[in-house]
């Protein structure tokens, strides 16, 4: 199974990652590779197979959903660690144009 | 001739302690020490956190000089990978995108240390978010193998567990997803154990595959694995997937009359024929020390790694969608012309070729038209794994079966060939996949390089697997 150049660009877009064209190649490549070999899976009968998401047997996992009080100091070093921003809060650029 | 302090188990180190041969700042020194000198060529440390390891030891001297009780883990130097958080000091993930990211809270299990006394000595480095099984695609070099620098160690836990294995600490935290702790162990000749999943809360843990991370610890000796464990383990409200396990004392199990299965999947063609051999001759010590070996099948076996990279890559596409360049670490903002732009540069330049490779891969099973034929039929199959394990262990106590194929490569050597590179894992993804846990621990050289023979466990039985290999430690 081998991947499209424009499939490798449309999940690069949907994931949010820049590729060079290079990148482009090798990627293809790579994840073909990658899908030619979980290709397998398909051999398993799984009719009537339940699908397996967690492992622990819990159900419904709940708690109080309170506010803990976080003091100015983390505060700041919260916003600080944010690579722009404008007061206390972080800035980021325009969402709608 | 004197046994060098850093050198000592935590056993050791605690009698040591109690009995005043030596301080916690000995031992934090002759750590920092071994550091300094050996690890400008193993690279097992991102980060030394030298003031905050002293300043623990300093407190852990002070109640012993006023003759207070210690705790089996107080004074005891020891590293964490860098992908759990310590607050205040700087966590990468071995990642670019986080190079100058300092954390704002302690993880559950850095608390629990703390409480417990601990000596942090830093940061361990590790493939870049936890992702490989060589340590060489941190963004801050790759860590060498401590027997032999032109190996890896194993990965994506390389930094711990070498760390460990050049008694730079005592013991260390790692993170497995399919074998993170338990592959280099064996390829670095120490214990590591992959606890059950839910067993460790993974609250400031960075996340990498949800359904299947787990908090793992590397030792010296088994003896020292298991009191690491009592200490980090436990439900936390914090981590929703931790279960409250209000269980009696297990009653302590000899080996002798055990039943141990030895899987025939495991022991397939492409395994290296000396590294065979070894876990051959550790399954005869178990049989001599009673031991009733059982020959089972896990039919399911060689769809475990399909759908690991099916599972894995889905969840990682998901939690690494957070880093985005805007309220943390590395990013081209400045410089983007939209926020589009943002995302776009910031994910290019600041993830390596594995993390966007797992990203791609991940984002297209879960994409459109594709969730059915691969991330539901690999959770399906997930199953069938997990069905296996459970009929296994109807029949045997606890499975056996080496814990990787081959001995530690050369550095470079599978780089370029992801998928050769997934192979390495093959003996340890199941025990993720099917939640239950299993341990490492050196079974002699092949090669001249260690080899490791894995015990895999019933799902929260860590007791079973760590009396076995409890016994098998102490036999000579």
């Amino acid at each position: 199974m081998k991947l499209k150049t424009q499939e490798v660009e449309h999940i690069a877009k949907l994931a949010r990652l820049g590729l060079t064209e290079d990148e482009k190649k090798k990627f293809q490549d790579q994840i073909s590779s990658i899908l030619g070999y979980v290709e397998k899976l398909q051999k398993v009968d799984t009719k009537n197979v339940e699908p397996t998401a967690q492992v622990t047997g819990l159900i419904n996992a709940i708690r109080e959903d309170e506010v803990e009080a976080c003091d100015k100091e983390t505060m700041k070093k919260l916003v600080d660690v944010a690579p722009m921003k404008k007061d206390n809060l972080v800035k980021t650029k325009a969402i709608f144009e | 001739m004197k046994k060098l302090l850093n050198t000592l188990t935590i056993k050791e180190a605690h009698k040591g302690l109690v009995s005043k041969k030596f301080s916690s700042v000995d031992l934090t020194k002759a750590c920092l020490d071994q550091i300094k000198s050996l690890d400008k060529k193993i690279n097992a440390f991102i980060t030394v956190t030298e003031d905050l390891a002293l300043e623990q030891a300093k407190k852990v001297d002070k109640k012993i000089k006023s003759g207070g009780k210690l705790k089996p883990l107080e004074g005891i130097p020891m590293a964490l990978k860098d992908n759990i958080l310590v607050k205040d000091a700087k966590c990468t993930a071995g990642s670019k995108i986080l190079e100058n990211y300092i954390a704002s809270y302690d993880a559950t299990v850095v608390k629990k240390l703390k409480e417990a006394g601990a000596v942090i000595l830093g940061k361990t480095n590790l493939d870049e978010f936890a992702m490989g099984s060589s340590t060489e695609s941190s963004y801050f070099g790759s860590t060498k193998n401590p027997i032999d620098t032109k190996k890896v160690p194993g990965g994506s836990s390389g930094g711990s567990v070498a760390a460990v294995a050049s008694d730079m600490c005592f013991y260390a935290l790692g993170s497995e997803t399919g074998g993170s702790v338990r592959q280099p162990a064996s390829l670095c000749g120490v214990i590591g154990m992959k606890p059950s999943y839910g067993r460790v809360s993974r609250y400031g843990l960075m996340a990498m595959a949800s359904s299947l991370d787990q908090i793992s610890p590397t030792t010296k000796t088994v003896e020292d694995l298991r009191m690491v464990l009592d200490c980090i383990m436990g439900v936390d409200k914090k981590d929703s997937t931790t279960v409250d396990l209000k269980e009696e004392k297990p009653k302590k199990k000899s080996i002798k009359g055990m039943k141990i299965g030895v899987p025939k999947e495991y022991f397939i063609k492409g395994m290296d024929k000396e590294v065979e051999k070894r876990v051959r001759e550790g399954i005869k010590k178990l049989e001599k020390l009673g031991a009733k070996m059982v020959d089972i099948s896990l039919p399911h076996t060689e769809y475990a790694l399909a759908v690991y990279y099916i599972v894995m890559p889905s969840e990682v596409s998901s939690n690494l969608s957070r880093y985005d360049g805007i309220r943390y670490g590395f990013t081209t903002v400045s410089k983007a012309k939209n926020l589009m732009d943002v995302y776009f540069e910031t994910r290019r330049q600041g993830f390596g070729d594995e993390a966007r490779r797992r990203i791609m891969l991940g984002t297209y099973a879960l994409s459109s038209g594709y969730y059915d034929a691969y991330y539901k039929k690999a959770q399906q199959v997930r199953t069938l794994i997990k069905n296996d394990f459970d009929k296994a262990f109807t029949k045997v106590d606890c499975i056996v079966t080496p814990t990787s194929p081959t001995v530690a490569w050369d550095i470079g050597e599978k780089f370029d060939d992801p998928l050769t590179m997934y192979l390495s894992d093959i003996y340890t993804v199941s025990a993720n996949i099917a939640g239950i846990p299993g341990i490492s621990v050196p079974c002699g050289e092949a090669h001249n390089l260690p080899v490791g023979l894995q015990l895999l466990g019933k799902q929260f039985d860590e007791e079973t697997i760590l009396n076995v290999a409890s016994e098998y430690e102490e036999y000579k």
